[in-house]
């Protein structure tokens, strides 16, 4: 479904991806795991086309979208739906307008059909009569299931969330995390998770990816992660202050 | 080492005119492309044209109030009383070829384009821009060119306003303090062209484009939270009325006096 290449990055001389090797299944949720800071932000962006590395190659269904631009891009990217890390609501846009958005320039729908697949999207997150409310109304949690909503509107067959438990409570956050689940049967999404929230990512993953060093260092089940003898996964996992992540 | 500092202020400053020309040739070529951001579009006009009329009222009234009031005493004193009417001539060419495209680009580079630089530098910051993309909008067209299609419309509209306005309070002031209304616009008819008007228009036509561009590209820039944000902002106003004003010697030198052959 979604296959990355000795995927490289750098800004400046900070080389934030230096040969990222990953393949996530169809249908699977994949967790990629690594302290702030280690690129993951950058290398889900490079799924959905909104950066260009500078090597490598990022294959969607088998189309490099590296190399595509323009409408040929988005003709890939259509497929694909991102939940933003502080949900990326449109500040000037009621709830309704947000969530229509995608629906409006990625289909023919009419607007009928759009009223209804909007009410269904808010449904499926939870959420009901907030189409008319503007995000500044809205809490942490309702933006984020706003955000999701506006993600899945156009049905997209992968979904890639960016820290989808920063900045809320734990118990929001869970919410969050089941809503990931149910999502996964009800719509039969390829989903790719960015965290460095452990909860979080045994709750939702089929398999983790650990990002170091510009580097995915181990990718296996939950199971396998957990008995993993490498011991940066080994620091991360159990969130030690001492050890080889520290030292690096 | 000491010699790479001022040499990176350099290519940045390169690199910058680069991406703000770019920027201006990708928006220029997009804006006879379908689809269209009517809702953008509108939106804009209200916000460039509409809104800007009350502070384009004011600007080009005293402006030419002020104006009116320096020809009036200059001809009054230097001249002689009875020749005040002949200010007519200076007031209308000074304000529609010079003054008032000067003041509605500065007026609106400081009403709306740093308001333009806080609202998409809020968006860039916010990951509004890549949401945008994310849901199959294309951020240039949905940002940028409703933004420039506005300014290229609404600057030459609020600049001829603006001259009806300021020539005509040029005109108020020298009739309240005695001179014949009729003889003040006859100077003025005899040394005007419409070539002097459509001069004022063109400026204004361009300075509208660069006042966009760079509002645009200034907030799509934005990094670094509110701070920078509101740096942006600043940029764009400090960038935008000193290209105005350098720009307009040059259009100035460039846009020839007279149409009509001597």
């Amino acid at each position: 479904m979604i296959r990355i290449t000795d995927l490289h990055k750098a800004f400046g001389d900070n080389a934030v991806l230096r040969g990222v090797d990953l393949e996530v299944r169809r249908g699977e949720t994949m967790v990629v795991i690594g302290q702030s800071g280690s690129g993951k932000s950058v290398l889900i962006r490079h799924i959905i086309g909104l950066m260009k590395p500078d090597r490598g190659m990022v294959a969607v269904n088998g189309t490099d979208i590296t190399r595509l631009k323009g409408p040929a891009l988005q003709a890939v990217t259509r497929k694909i739906g991102m939940l933003f890390q502080g949900a990326a609501l449109f500040d000037s846009m009621n709830v309704f307008q947000n969530v229509s958005f995608g629906l409006e320039r990625q289909t023919d729908f009419s607007s009928r059909k759009i009223r209804d697949r909007v009410k269904e999207s808010l449904h499926l997150v939870g959420l009901r009569d907030v189409e008319h409310l503007m995000p500044h109304e809205l809490s942490g949690g309702m933006k984020k299931r706003v955000g999701l909503a506006r993600a899945i509107a156009y049905r997209p067959e992968i979904l890639l969330y960016d820290e989808p438990s920063t900045g809320i409570d734990p118990i929001r956050a869970d919410a969050i995390n089941s809503l990931i689940n149910d999502l996964k049967a009800e719509l039969k999404v390829t989903s790719v998770v960015i965290t460095h929230d452990m909860a979080s990512c045994n709750r939702v993953a089929d398999r983790i990816a650990m990002l170091f060093g510009g580097r995915i260092i181990q990718v296996g089940t939950p199971r396998e992660i957990q008995r993993s003898p490498d011991p940066v996964v080994q620091q991360f996992i159990r969130g030690e202050a001492e050890g080889p992540i520290t030292e690096w | 080492m000491a010699g790479a500092r001022p040499w990176r202020a350099v290519q940045n400053f390169f690199e910058q005119v680069g991406e703000v020309g770019l920027l201006a040739v990708v928006s220029f070529g997009n804006l006879f492309k379908r689809p269209w951001e009517k809702g953008s579009f509108i939106l804009q006009l209200e916000e460039v044209g509409v809104r800007t009329v009350p502070v384009v009222t004011l600007t080009a009234a005293f402006g030419g109030l002020v104006f009116g009031l320096q020809t009036y005493s200059g001809f009054h004193r230097y001249i002689g009383p009875g020749t005040e009417a002949y200010g007519g001539s200076i007031v209308s060419i000074g304000l529609v070829r010079e003054l008032i495209p000067i003041w509605v680009a500065v007026m609106v580079s400081g009403r709306v384009a740093s308001a333009m630089t806080a609202e998409i530098g809020t968006m860039r910051i916010t990951e509004q821009v890549e949401a945008l993309f994310s849901l199959g909008a294309d951020p240039n067209k949905y940002l940028v060119v409703p933004r420039l299609a506005a300014c290229l419309i609404m600057l030459p509209c609020l600049t001829l306003y603006g001259d009806l306005v300021g020539v005509f309070c040029g005109w108020l002031y020298n009739v309240l303090m005695g001179v014949s209304g009729f003889a003040y616009i006859q100077s003025a008819m005899i040394y005007m062209e419409i070539w002097d008007v459509a001069v004022g228009l063109i400026k204004a036509l361009i300075f509208g484009a660069v006042i966009a561009v760079v509002a645009c590209w200034n907030g799509l820039k934005a990094e670094g939270g509110a701070k920078g944000v509101g740096r942006a902002t600043t940029k764009t106003v400090v960038i935008s009325a000193v290209s105005i004003l350098i720009l307009n010697f040059f259009l100035s030198k460039a846009l020839p006096a007279t149409l009509l052959q001597k």
